[in-house]
């Protein structure tokens, strides 16, 4: 008996995202919770897009993530105050600079290829925290904010009504998870798939394989770059660890622990991350331990992820 | 067959107890805010994991007692104080934040105190002013908190780089003329050290070389050899935290504290206590101290309540967060009013009585800046007390407050209150 | 000036045959079974907090001989529990559950040792510089560096003169065979994690001598052992000592001109070793995809 397939699915996690903001303070959450997950759960799809879907680990995605977080926070302090802008410099830094990195690096692969992704999000740590007078250092991104968004006609006040802001990142979620199914079932996406499972078999098939990683690279930091920006509005603040490797680690965390192989495996691996941490850390101090066990329990007892859990539950 | 019956039952079982635990925690938030009627909430956003973890847990406890103490003496204009306390990170800024946010808009907090991260205070502080929330911070050391990043809303205890460089300068220039600084390589380390270069070249010192390390540094062989290769008469480590325990102990281990005078600024009990007795070397400044010289009045009964509450004497640390939370009680008990305005205006020139300051003299909060006016410690430190385990520092003497504070148009602060 | 880039070097070499030292116990794991063991730094924290605690009724020489042996034992008894679970699925599961042990370990500690440092004591005559001209080493460097070429030693010889270790190192290189030729490849598995925990044991109680004791000593020393196992090339041991090495001295070196980039610069030799060859220095093609 099939409790959820793929459609009720997909139907459902639309309403929870929707309605977030009024059942959320019952169950003891906040808006600005939900919020943070959408915007960690873009951030962990985008990865997805790559190691779910392409099967290329990318262990250092923070650095768009963070061109994404500095370029949206720079853009409102030093250029000029308007949310459309911030989100525009930041996703150009983010691509841009996917667009450099993954040219040098789309020969290497496996263990390789997620090593040197490190090693390029630590160099941008490291400027991001030595080049003070531009970036703030280690004391961060300050005295800016998120703009309210004014649409000649109306104007949504995300600045103060963190509802507004949470149905704008839903927003961008959205139309990112709109396109990234509309290119996964494209046959550019089949070819990506393709790559996947057989990357020599592609590969003799004529198949450009480093040309296509390098489109998904592109693509998978074009949306990281894009939750980046989501995320330096959230906080209003930006700082070096947005770059650090510890930080991509929590992205490609969140897509195994929701199930790879999924599309909204990531968001479910986020919303796990984000709530087990937020909650368990208001009760306990030792909550590192507990989320610690989560993820043990997760990996002996949920081999595909928690998504991957659910569908085979379905299956049999 | 077997098999997969026995996993499957497994995994349901992991599921109902994931339910029932997830039910707990959704009845929970209902009970307590159906006993939290009558109290007044104050927000706590410190780090409880991580590297700050000692340090931060240390605040708490201060802030603890100050809440007990409070409450037994009618609390805030009646009503009792209830703790709310959230765990920061000590290195996830946006997670600081996001506490932050939780404690003010869904906690309903009227108060916060935090950070010991200095750019988490910073951060905090400007969460605080868009949420109109009085903020004080106990032990998060930036200059910027009082200084450039400055609030209408937030306080701080603790002293700053400036603070710590002109009340270190002449005592550090009476050992020796020459100094070389090594200090850690991020926003506080680059102000102590020109909060110190300041002081000591204006009280007749030489700085002659200054270097950085990157936080988190774990071999010191490079940064101590440059050191020693340059001869100075005293080399100060500003290193806090880890970075400083690894700087001493292979300072130690270098022997250079047999050629060179080893000196610092602000050091901390927590820290003396994590090197080895051997390692327990050099004259420092201690913000707060537990066996402090004279007979300072509330001194012996806030070590003898800490003593009885954890079995260790408080550090400078306890000492910041039971001033902090004291402060707010006296603020608003002063105005009689939790009003933000009200609060932050009676907290700037509050004078802290002898059983919150626990020192000489009287601290006192600049309102040019909020920036409180401690007594400083300056001694040296010593393997093991004579008379206690834990008396690992002898007070040589102690700078007043208002000696060393930068005059208040050089911190850079300007204050916005609300019209 | 040349003098202080000699004594940087030799500096250097020490460090980095410390990162060695944690980087082969790394190695051996991930080359046999696969395994990302995120969880090192935490076991290295663990022989580190048992000398410790083993001290006051062993001396020093106690706790550095039993505590690592006591690390293997833990860290066979996970592996038979947990890991073993693991092998043939992707790697990405092992990074999810050694990270999860990672975090597990360190409230562990929090909470059994406290989370202020605890002070580890060194013999006096260790602590010391060797003489006033060498005064940059001292002796407990030294002591480190012969410990670590000692294991590393042993090591080696193990790999290459006994049944188990001639059994690990045909393992790394066709399982399936190994498996056929009738080795249990379970008991294989179980004995090779072990003794990559033991040497991770033996990094702590050596780091606590030189650092301060808490539950983050092990997270600062596990992204350079990654480090050096790539520089190094997977798959190969005596790449991964070299890369500990290298990365050493890289360090040491870019400490004299330019400190404050001590840090970023593995990154950056990891990068450049990386688009120059892309197998590391000593690695062979294949190596895990």
């Amino acid at each position: 008996m099939k409790l959820l397939d793929n459609r009720a699915g997909s139907v459902l996690i639309w309403f929870l995202l929707l309605t977030a903001p009024y059942w959320m303070p019952h169950v003891g959450g906040y808006t600005g919770l939900g919020t943070r997950v959408l915007v960690l759960a873009l951030a962990a799809m985008a990865v997805n897009f790559l190691l779910g879907f392409s099967g290329v680990l990318s262990f250092g995605h923070a650095a768009y993530f963070g061109l994404g977080a500095y370029g949206a926070g720079m853009a409102i302090k030093y250029l000029y105050p308007s949310t459309p802008l911030g989100i525009l410099v930041g996703v150009l830094a983010g691509t841009i600079g996917a667009m450099i990195i993954g040219a040098m690096i789309v020969r290497l692969r496996g263990v390789y290829f997620a090593m040197v992704t490190i090693a390029f999000g630590q160099v941008f740590y490291f400027v991001a925290f030595r080049w003070v007078s531009v970036t703030g250092g280690d004391d961060g991104l300050t005295g800016w904010k998120r703009v309210p968004l004014d649409l000649g006609f109306t104007s949504f006040d995300i600045l103060h009504d963190d509802v507004a802001f949470y149905y704008l990142c839903l927003v961008c979620l959205a139309v990112s998870a709109a396109l990234m199914a509309l290119l996964l079932r494209s046959p550019f996406g089949h070819t990506l798939l393709a790559i996947r499972e057989n990357e020599r078999r592609a590969w003799f098939l004529g198949i450009p394989v480093d040309r296509h990683i390098w489109i998904s690279f592109v693509i998978s930091g074009f949306f990281a770059s894009l939750a980046g920006t989501l995320y330096a509005y959230l906080d209003n603040f930006v700082d070096p660890r947005a770059f650090h490797w510890q930080q991509s680690g929590d992205f490609v965390i969140m897509a195994v622990l929701g199930g790879m192989r999924s599309f909204w495996g990531p968001l479910i691996g986020a919303a796990v991350f984000v709530v087990l941490q937020d909650k368990i850390s208001s009760v306990t101090d030792y909550w590192m331990s507990i989320l610690g066990v989560f993820f043990v329990l997760a990996v002996v007892f949920f081999p595909r992820g928690v998504l991957g859990f659910v569908k085979r539950r379905q299956e049999s | 067959m077997a098999d997969l019956q026995k996993s499957t039952i497994n995994r349901r079982t992991i599921l109902k107890t994931g339910v029932a635990v997830s039910a707990l925690q959704i009845a929970a938030p209902y009970i307590v805010k159906a006993q939290g009627e009558q109290s007044l909430k104050i927000g706590v956003d410190n780090p409880l994991s991580g590297i700050y973890t000692a340090l931060g847990k240390n605040e708490n406890t201060g802030m603890e007692l100050a809440a007990e103490q409070a409450n037994a003496k009618g609390g805030i204009l009646g009503r009792k104080i209830e703790l709310v306390i959230e765990d920061s990170t000590s290195d996830k800024t946006d997670v600081a934040v996001q506490k932050a946010r939780k404690l003010i808009q869904s906690d309903k907090v009227n108060f916060l105190i935090g950070n010991v991260n200095s750019s988490q205070a910073i951060a905090i502080a400007q969460v605080a002013a868009e949420l109109k929330t009085p903020h004080i911070v106990p032990g998060g050391h930036a200059d910027a908190v009082t200084g450039s990043s400055c609030q209408w809303t937030t306080f701080r205890v603790c002293n700053t780089g400036a603070m710590q460089g002109n009340a270190m300068a002449k005592p550090l220039v009476s050992i020796g003329k020459k100094i070389y600084i090594i200090a850690q390589d991020y926003a506080f380390g680059h102000a102590l050290a020109d909060g110190l270069t300041k002081g000591a070249t204006a009280a007749g010192g030489q700085i002659i070389g200054t270097d950085f390390f990157p936080l988190g540094t774990t071999d010191y062989s490079a940064t101590l050899i440059k050191a020693r290769g340059a001869n100075p008469d005293v080399l100060v480590d500003l290193a806090a935290g880890d970075d400083g325990i690894n700087s001493l102990k292979q300072a130690v281990q270098f022997g250079i504290d047999k050629q060179v005078h080893l000196a610092g600024m602000q050091q901390e009990l927590e820290v003396l206590e994590g090197l080895p007795p051997e390692a327990r070397v050099g004259t420092w400044l201690f913000e707060w101290y537990w066996n402090q010289p004279s007979n300072v009045a509330g001194v012996a009964d806030f070590v003898a309540a800490i003593r009885k509450k954890t079995n260790k004497v408080p550090t400078a640390r306890t000492w910041f967060g039971y001033a902090a939370l004291w402060s707010f009680v006296l603020a608003a008990n002063n105005a009689k009013s939790i009003e933000p305005v009200k609060v932050c205006h009676a907290l700037e020139g509050l004078k802290l009585p002898p059983e919150v300051a626990c020192q000489p003299g009287t601290p006192v909060y600049r309102a040019e800046d909020h920036q409180l006016e401690p007594a400083v410690f300056v001694g040296h430190a010593q393997a093991k007390g004579t008379k206690d385990p834990e008396d690992l520092f002898v007070v040589d003497q102690v700078v007043e407050g208002p000696s060393f504070m930068p005059p208040a148009s050089q911190t850079g602060c300007k204050l916005n209150y609300p019209t | 000036m040349t003098q202080v880039v000699l004594f940087n070097v030799l500096n250097g070499l020490i460090v980095g045959a410390f990162y060695a030292l944690m980087a082969l116990g790394l190695s051996l794991i991930l080359n046999l079974s696969g395994v990302i063991n995120f969880a090192h730094g935490g076991f290295l924290a663990l022989g580190a907090y048992l000398a410790y605690s083993l001290a006051p009724y062993l001396g020093f020489w106690g706790g550095l001989i039993i505590a690592p042996f006591l690390t293997a034992a833990l860290g066979i008894i996970i592996e038979r529990v947990l890991i073993r679970r693991l092998y043939g699925r992707d790697p990405l599961y092992s990074l999810l559950l050694t990270f999860g042990f990672a975090l597990i370990f360190q409230d562990l500690f929090k909470y059994v040792w406290g989370a202020s440092s605890v002070p580890y004591q060194i013999p006096t005559w260790l602590g010391s510089p060797l003489s006033a001209s060498l005064f940059f080493l001292t002796g407990y460097r030294v002591f480190m560096v012969l410990i670590v070429a000692l294991a590393v030693g042993a090591l080696f010889l193990i790999l290459g003169y006994t049944r188990l270790g001639i059994r690990i190192r045909a393992g790394t290189l066709d399982l399936d065979t190994v498996s056929v030729l009738g080795v249990n490849v379970r008991v294989l598995r179980n004995l090779n994690f072990g003794l990559g925990i033991y040497l991770a044991g033996l990094a702590g109680v050596l780091a606590a001598g030189m650092l301060g004791l808490s539950p983050t000593i092990g997270d600062q020393l596990i992204m350079p052992s990654f480090v050096a196992i790539i520089v190094g090339g997977l798959g190969s041991l005596p790449g991964t000592l070299a890369g500990g090495l290298l990365i050493g001295v890289a360090a040491g070196l870019t400490a004299v001109y330019f400190p404050t980039a001590q840090e970023a610069v593995i990154y950056v030799m990891m990068a450049l070793v990386l688009m120059v060859r892309p197998h590391g220095l000593f690695g062979d093609a294949g190596r895990l995809h």
